[in-house]
């Protein structure tokens, strides 16, 4: 654990001292305060436009450092033949995997947490600027707790991005593992219809194609409850919990993955 | 105990796209290191070096054969525990300083708190690395990469040290300083194996040597069982030499060059006596700058062995 945590920080240094992070979380900062001055011009639907907006920012600049950090995690190193010395120290391959991984995992907490910062900077000055009788018609309060609830889901998802760009990572090139894991992010966010595929076609083969597809590729769907979070709706806590248990499972497997091919790969 | 020990290792590579066929890099070596020994592993560029001591960092996996350090497996964690290891052209984490990085490695190594830091501050004084320590790796030279490098592999006062191409980037007084490094460990009992193509430092430095050309072992053994050390000849610089001295001289010498300056080198078979051509120089009205005797060196050796095997390779 202990190794796995000291470069795990030695990670989360490397992307601090990366520009790459920053300007996506100031891009991201910068969107969320120009979702205010957009609410202006939508009377009335002011409060679900910041909302709406924010957290889409954040979780659109979220999967980009997770995708394009997480890419470069293992194959950077490998390239750089930087790899070479530090797997000459008594580690193993495995813990240099899961302390890559953490350590990226960090950064995007950090990243996460100071976009979540300003979004809430922003409703709080919508909060104060606005007068009691203009609030009733918000589905929600500005400083609505459930939003953090989202943000947290976001954080999952983005946990399982990452484990997917690291498992790429491992073997194949920057490009190909930025290209799969965003094509991979695209499809678990319409999983779902997998499932109902005998709906659209009742081809046997194809339906059990479908199915075991359901169940190989992640499901990103129940993540994003920003629609429900945005108009009040209530999250139930077993849909949070059961999410936040599939997220664990499917990292496990996919970072047990990443190990096992890191563990066999020659590095010539 | 032997410090390294290789049983008949080899390394295939796959090489071409669609029909894959093996390249073996590294063709059933058999070494033994003793523990305390500056051992050379020579051989000309793409000769295996590089691959053998990947294989023995665990970095490559071996297609056949067996190789343990300090009597343990290769990439068991209790033998890196007491490994340091130089890679051939190092590259390391460039948005740190060199400080950083070794606290980092450190760390590694389970080192923490006053220990770390003595520690960090010893190898990069040992290495030459004086205040730039605190600038960041992107603006380092090679040759201080180079050092970071060695820094590094010294860390955990390793009692087996491996360096690929130690030598690489240095200026003479860097491989000096190197040089005089590797010599303080051996002196502290630390077995030093390293890769060169650069002979002279192999010479210097080494009690036995390997060569290895086209992945095979081609020799070993130590350097004044290999090198016969007999007189070949006689090496002497002259200055003001006359054509007259020159002719009367050439059927008695192996041959005459011309240096800058009006000055020559000639080089005098073992069998003639210096003395009789100092005497004819001299009397010619000659200068002599320098007389030195001609033995085999391991350059000559390695000429010969990989040669030789390349002439078994092609058969020609």
């Amino acid at each position: 654990m202990r190794i796995i945590t000291v470069i795990a920080g030695a990670a989360f240094k490397e992307s601090v001292r990366d520009r790459v992070p920053y300007s996506m979380v100031a891009f991201a900062t910068l969107l969320i305060a120009a979702s205010y001055l957009i609410s202006q011009l939508t009377a009335g639907q002011d409060m679900k436009i910041i909302k709406d907006l924010g957290l889409a920012a954040i979780s659109w600049f979220g999967l980009l450092i997770a995708v394009f950090i997480g890419i470069g995690l293992v194959s950077k190193e490998v390239e750089r033949r930087s790899v070479f010395a530090v797997l000459s120290k008594p580690i193993s391959r495995g813990q240099f995997v899961l302390g890559k991984y953490f350590g990226l995992v960090m950064t995007l907490v950090v990243n996460l947490a100071v976009m979540t910062l300003a979004f809430y900077a922003v409703l709080f000055y919508l909060d104060v600027t606005t007068n009691a009788y203009a609030k009733t018609a918000w589905p929600a309060p500005a400083m609505d707790p459930r939003l953090g609830l989202a943000v947290i889901l976001t954080v999952a998802e983005l946990m399982i991005v990452t484990a997917i760009a690291l498992f790429f990572s491992t073997f194949s090139s920057p490009l190909l593992s930025a290209l799969l894991t965003f094509g991979l992010w695209v499809t678990g966010h319409f999983n779902a219809d997998l499932r109902n595929f005998e709906a659209v076609l009742d081809v046997r083969p194809l339906v059990w194609l479908a199915r075991a597809l359901y169940y190989v590729l992640p499901n990103l769907a129940p993540f994003n409850v920003r629609a429900e979070v945005v108009h009040g709706v209530d999250v139930s806590l077993s849909h949070v919990m059961l999410t936040l248990a599939y997220a664990a499972v499917y990292i496990a497997i996919l970072l047990a993955g990443a190990i096992a091919i890191f563990r066999r790969r020659d590095f010539k | 105990m032997a410090a390294i020990e290789t049983e008949d290792l080899s390394k295939d590579f796959l090489v071409g796209f669609w029909r894959p066929r093996p390249y073996r890099a590294l063709d059933r070596l058999t070494l033994s290191v003793d523990e305390g020994e500056v051992f050379g592993f020579l051989g000309p560029n793409g000769a295996g070096k590089s691959t053998t001591l990947k294989v023995l960092m665990q970095l490559l996996y071996p297609t056949s054969g067996a190789a343990r350090i300090l009597g343990r497996p290769v990439g068991d964690l209790s033998v890196k525990q007491r490994v340091g290891f130089l890679p051939e052209n190092p590259y390391f984490y460039d948005h740190l300083t060199a400080e950083e990085l070794l606290r980092y490695f450190g760390r590694l190594f389970g080192l923490r708190g006053t220990d770390l830091t003595t520690r960090v501050a010893r190898v990069l004084d040992d290495v030459g690395i004086g205040a730039e320590r605190r600038l960041r790796l992107r603006q380092y030279s090679k040759g201080m990469v180079q050092r970071v490098g060695l820094a590094q592999a010294l860390l955990n006062e390793p009692d087996v040290v491996f360096l690929d191409e130690p030598m690489s980037g240095l200026d003479p007084l860097g491989r000096r300083h190197v040089r005089q490094l590797m010599l303080r460990l051996r002196d502290r009992g630390c077995t030093v194996f390293f890769s060169s193509h650069i002979l002279s430092d192999a010479e210097s430095l080494c009690s036995r040597v390997a060569i290895l050309a086209q992945g095979r072992l081609v020799a070993s053994g130590r350097l004044s069982d290999i090198l016969a050390f007999e007189l070949r000849g006689w090496e002497l610089v002259v200055a003001n030499l006359t054509d007259e001295t020159r002719r009367s001289l050439a059927a008695r010498v192996r041959s005459m060059t011309a240096l800058a300056h009006g000055r020559y080198t000639i080089e005098v078979p073992p069998e003639q006596a210096p003395d009789e051509i100092l005497h004819e120089l001299r009397r010619g009205g000659a200068q002599v700058v320098s007389l030195n005797p001609l033995r085999e060196t391991l350059e000559d050796y390695f000429v010969q062995s990989v040669g030789a095997a390349a002439t078994r390779q092609t058969g020609l």
